[in-house]
């Protein structure tokens, strides 16, 4: 074992940890600033960038009826990049006292100096401005051990007064702020919330199975004991499904499905691999697909972080972590696919200078427009078709055509006629995004699927399930 | 170093390893169950303030109510670096330290995490573990109960490592790297070569109020490379990854197997899958080295036997599993033939779950889950033990508690799974050489299998025609789909122990939130009659 650091802490820390003033969970405004001007203070590079991450994250599991695990845990790290030129190097700690932040910063120096060149560094960017986005709950960050297990409980009623089921479910809400902070000026603070929520049902002879779930940023806006009853009924009708075969259908996707299919498309949008020839939006011969229509000529897919709640900078989650030289721009709000045609490919700041345009920021949270329908309204207008709740298990399987395999889970409907006729199997897929997309039928109205994703259900007039999945 | 120097010595110490290829240079010295430690590292001893900060923890979490409580305090620490055809792409380092408390209150469970090392911070930790027991008490009176288990008393373990990473100057890992990225650049047809290598290195202290109190030390080493063949009017590209597999060993493991001649090949494989012919869909003999081979038998009786899934404790993420429930299942389910012997292990020298000490303070052991073909246990951890001991006669835990790191709870996590090789001398060329119409395939690709593990897809990354018995042409743009049990008992040989592989994955995926575990699977080369071949370079892939 380390030597344990048993020093007190930074005093700032601590406070941030106990005070009792305004309730706020992860570093405020002012604790942020002055823990990253300690670090850039200490350093001796030529330039240094910090991401702090800090707050609160809590969960409370059930299964079989019953709570299974619960906790929670709070923690502050720093994550620290020392430049030299064109060399750099991150050391990432939650060791924040005096000594701890010392050692990293010291560390963060050496293996800099050790780094070869990278003839891809740009200098950090200076100071910006950002937009001001409200993400921040206290319905979301009060979610404490008893409340969450009162959701728990609500749906293990809800399973248990529906006869034999058995109720599985997840809720995970987390508070904090996230920073970025350079010596070339760059200051950027972002408190938020996050939850997820889900529960699946199931017939405890494993006969049936339903699913319903959601995310997002205001916990005050989930109605749980809807999605409780929607999982049970789901499971209900999804007993003893008949047989199916595998092949192309009209299928009609609930939004957590869509929500996955899109992800795999926003992911695919680098403007570097379409440039080097090896993405589905290369041309071939070379260049970008850049201004060709993809799909079909209702779709349109935008990442705006204001309209999720989410961090108006890059570097606060997901891509473009403390080490990348994108850190701390600000996210404005971009349109990748407008009424089916590319419009955008995500560029990095070195991509974009050495190709001329303006930078992105990654499509990691996106919202695609939808029209004025509801799910049902998607349902009763279809002839003959398959209802899928969600998937699971997707991976790549040809990065050429965007062609992943995956399987449907937790409730499979035949529609005829306007109506849902009876359960089916589940199925293996392999299918790809531009595909489903680019046979698109309807669309009912978006709903928030995760924190950082907000679809709508479709109806595609063609979905390869390409082979039966005896799992229920 | 030099850069001249660097690359001398590296050639030096390839050479031995070099000759044979590096996909089966690890056969000599990883046999299932091995015990020979060719390099034990003095283990770790626990620290005072340690041990003190956790026996805080225990008496606040007992003193609030629990019955019983675990704790443990970590370092865990993450080095990677990446690099880019002739550049570094990332240089990084993490370093996370705390103290997280587990308690069981009146058969509940409550767990709490601080990054604060201070006797108050852990007794608030304990105490608060303990309230959320209560809480989640309160909603469902449960029956758990813990099976029994020794105490140790102050024990310690490490992984066995010959250099530990940490004393490998960054300068000559990055070099390494890009010496490498210039062999595969010097191919011609070669366009892009990413590489990177990821070390682990973790030092935990955990007490249990039964009486346990284990320091101790995993390394791992995880080294990546995918090198990409562009085709001049680009119209495609084709890539060779997955070209090794993360192991619990230290800095020599890299040096052993990534090696200048290793790259030479991987490179000429991913030129000539630009121009291998696409593969006929429909049944074929299937040969599978273990580089492949070892996936499958993670997704496809890893987690199937996981005893918390199969009784619906995973229903809302992972899912469930065909082999249930345990009454119908145990002693009855006939996964495969005869000589289909499947060991579950903690115990095995370089294995990534490998390790002294489980997080209930139950000792690393070996034992089986399939024998004769014949499903005979799963895999339990303390409170999973009541729930089959009836069927199987065991009354102790497996020892398959783990946490991902302080600030998660632990709970049931995937051992090292093995299938035992043939007590024959069977070589690769004498698989082959008894198939008449086969494909044979090397290295992980794409894989996708059902939450109760029924049906599933793998692809690969290099694939061969076998007619007559002999390799001939490369194939491509081509998955194995089968339902679980049709396929292992469509086995019908396996190499020796000569043949046998270790591979694994540092991403083994469970929970909410979700945890990654990193997992070994050695397994020999092994044919599988008539499975069904897709074609996954047409759109919809038949």
């Amino acid at each position: 074992m380390r030597t344990i650091d048993r020093r007190s802490l930074l005093g700032l820390v601590r406070d941030a940890q106990g005070r009792a003033g305004p309730d706020r969970k992860g570093l405020t405004e002012q604790e942020a600033r002055a823990l990253a001007d300690r670090i850039l203070g200490l350093s001796g590079a030529e330039e240094t960038q910090v991401r702090l991450a800090s707050g609160w994250r809590a969960n409370t599991r059930f299964a079989v009826n019953r709570v299974t695990t619960a906790g929670s845990s709070e923690d502050i790290t720093a994550s620290i990049t020392a430049r030299f030129g064109k060399r750099a190097a991150s050391i990432t700690t939650n060791r924040l006292a005096e000594d701890g932040l010392r050692e990293a910063v010291r560390g963060a120096e050496e293996l800099a100096r050790l780094a070869p060149e990278n003839p891809e560094r740009l200098p950090l960017p200076g100071p910006q401005s950002y937009a001001t986005v409200h993400g921040y709950f206290d319905s979301t960050a009060e979610l404490d051990a008893d409340r969450r297990a009162a959701v728990a409980a609500s749906a293990i009623a809800e399973a248990r007064g529906s006869g034999d089921l058995e109720a599985a479910g997840f809720l995970r809400p987390t508070a904090g702020s996230t920073t970025i902070a350079n010596s070339a000026g760059v200051f950027a603070y972002h408190p938020g919330t996050q939850f997820e929520y889900s529960i699946t049902a199931r017939a405890s002879d494993g006969s049936g199975s339903g699913w319903a779930g959601t995310g997002g940023r205001d916990w005050s806006e989930v109605e749980h004991e809807e999605l409780s009853a929607r999982a049970v009924e789901k499971a209900m009708r999804s007993r003893d499904p008949r047989p199916l075969e595998p092949g192309v259908y009209t299928a009609v996707l609930e939004p957590a499905a869509v929500s996955e299919l899109v992800g795999l498309l926003t992911r695919s949008l680098s403007a570097r691999s379409a440039d080097e020839g090896r993405s589905a939006f290369s041309r071939k011969g070379g260049g970008t697909k850049i201004g060709e229509p993809i799909v079909d000529s209702r779709v349109t897919i935008s990442s705006d972080p204001a309209a999720l709640g989410a961090a108006p900078f890059a570097g606060a989650g997901g891509f473009g972590g403390a080490g990348s030289d994108d850190a701390g721009l600000p996210l404005k709000p971009t349109t990748w696919i407008d009424k089916g045609v590319l419009e955008n490919l995500f560029y990095s700041r070195y991509w974009a200078q050495r190709q001329g345009v303006e930078p992105t920021g990654f499509p990691n949270t996106f919202i695609m427009q939808g029209e004025d329908r509801s799910l049902e309204d998607l349902v009763s207008s279809t002839e003959r078709g398959v209802l899928v709740t969600r998937f699971w298990y997707i991976r790549a399987v040809d990065p050429r055509t965007i062609l992943y395999t995956g399987l449907t889970r937790d409730g499979v409907f035949l529609i005829k006629d306007g109506r849902i006729a009876h359960p089916v199997n589940n199925f293996r897929w392999n299918d790809s995004p531009l595909a489903v997309l680019g046979k698109l039928e309807a669309m009912s109205r978006p709903v928030r699927v995760t924190p950082t994703r907000e679809v709508p259900a479709i109806r595609t007039s063609e979905f390869t399930f390409s082979s039966v999945s005896e799992a229920i | 170093m030099e850069r001249r120097d660097f690359v001398k010595s590296s050639a030096l110490t390839a050479g031995a390893i070099a000759l044979v290829g590096p996909r089966l240079s690890a056969a000599g010295s990883a046999q299932a169950g091995s015990t020979t430690a060719t390099s034990m590292p003095a283990p770790p001893a626990v620290d005072a303030a340690t041990r003190d900060l956790l026996m805080e923890a225990l008496d606040a979490a007992t003193g609030a109510g629990a019955g019983y409580a675990d704790a443990r305090v970590g370092l865990y620490r993450n080095r990677r670096i990446g690099t880019r055809e002739r550049r570094v792409t990332n240089v990084s380092e993490s370093d996370s330290l705390g103290l997280g408390v587990r308690a069981f209150v009146s058969g509940s469970w409550g767990f709490a995490a601080t990054r604060e090392m201070s006797r108050e911070a852990a007794v608030r930790a304990g105490r608060k573990a303990a309230a959320i027991g209560a809480a989640n008490a309160r909603v469902e009176r449960s029956l758990v109960t813990l099976a029994p288990v020794e105490p140790y008393g102050d024990v310690s373990w490490s992984s066995s490592y010959e250099i530990d990473p940490w004393d490998v100057p960054i300068g000559d890992k990055v070099q390494y790297l890009l010496d490498l990225n210039e062999v595969a650049l010097g191919t011609q047809g070669v366009s892009f070569v990413s590489s990177e290598l990821h070390f682990v290195k973790i030092e935990t202290t955990s007490a249990t109020t039964e009486g346990t109190i284990a320091a101790q030390r995993i390394i791992r080493v995880n080294p990546q490379m995918s090198i990409t063949a562009v085709a001049p009017d680009r119209s495609d590209f084709q890539s060779r990854g997955a070209v090794l597999d993360p192991a619990g060993r230290g800095w020599e493991y890299i040096r052993d197997r990534m090696t200048p001649e290793a790259v030479e090949v991987w490179a000429s494989e991913a030129v000539q899958k630009l121009s291998a012919a696409a593969v006929e869909p429909g049944p074929y003999d299937l040969v599978l080295h273990p580089s492949n081979l070892w996936l499958t038998i993670h997704e496809s009786i890893g987690h199937p036997t996981e005893l918390d899934r199969a009784l619906g404790y995973e229903a809302n993420y992972a899912g469930t599993s065909f082999l249930a429930p345990p009454s119908q299942v145990i002693g009855r389910t006939r996964y495969g033939p005869e000589f289909m012997q499947i060991v579950g292990e903690r115990t095995s020298e370089g294995g990534l779950a490998t390790i002294g000490w489980d997080e209930e303070g139950v000792k690393a052991q070996e034992w089986p889950l399939i024998e004769n073909g014949i499903f005979v246990d799963y895999q339990t951890t303390r409170e999973q033990v009541a729930w089959i001991s009836d069927l199987t006669g065991i009354q102790r835990s497996h020892g398959c508690s783990h946490a991902q790191n302080w600030s998660s709870i632990p709970f049931q996590r995937m051992p090292n799974i093995n299938l035992l090789p043939a007590l024959e001398d069977v070589t690769l060329e004498d698989v082959i050489g008894a198939t008449d119409r086969g494909i044979y395939v090397e290295s992980r690709g794409s894989y996708s299998i059902d939450q109760q593990r029924y049906n599933f897809q793998f692809g690969g990354q290099v694939f061969w025609e076998i007619r007559g018995g002999k390799k001939t042409r490369m194939l491509r743009d081509l998955a194995y789909q089968a339902r679980t049990l049709d396929f292992w008992n469509a086995m019908d040989m396996i190499g020796g122990a000569g043949t046998y592989y270790v591979g694994g994955s540092f991403y083994d995926g469970k929970g909410q939130p979700g945890q990654v575990n990193a997992v070994s699977h050695g397994c020999p080369v092994a044919r599988f009659h008539q499975i069904n071949i897709l074609n996954t370079g047409r759109r919809r892939a038949g």
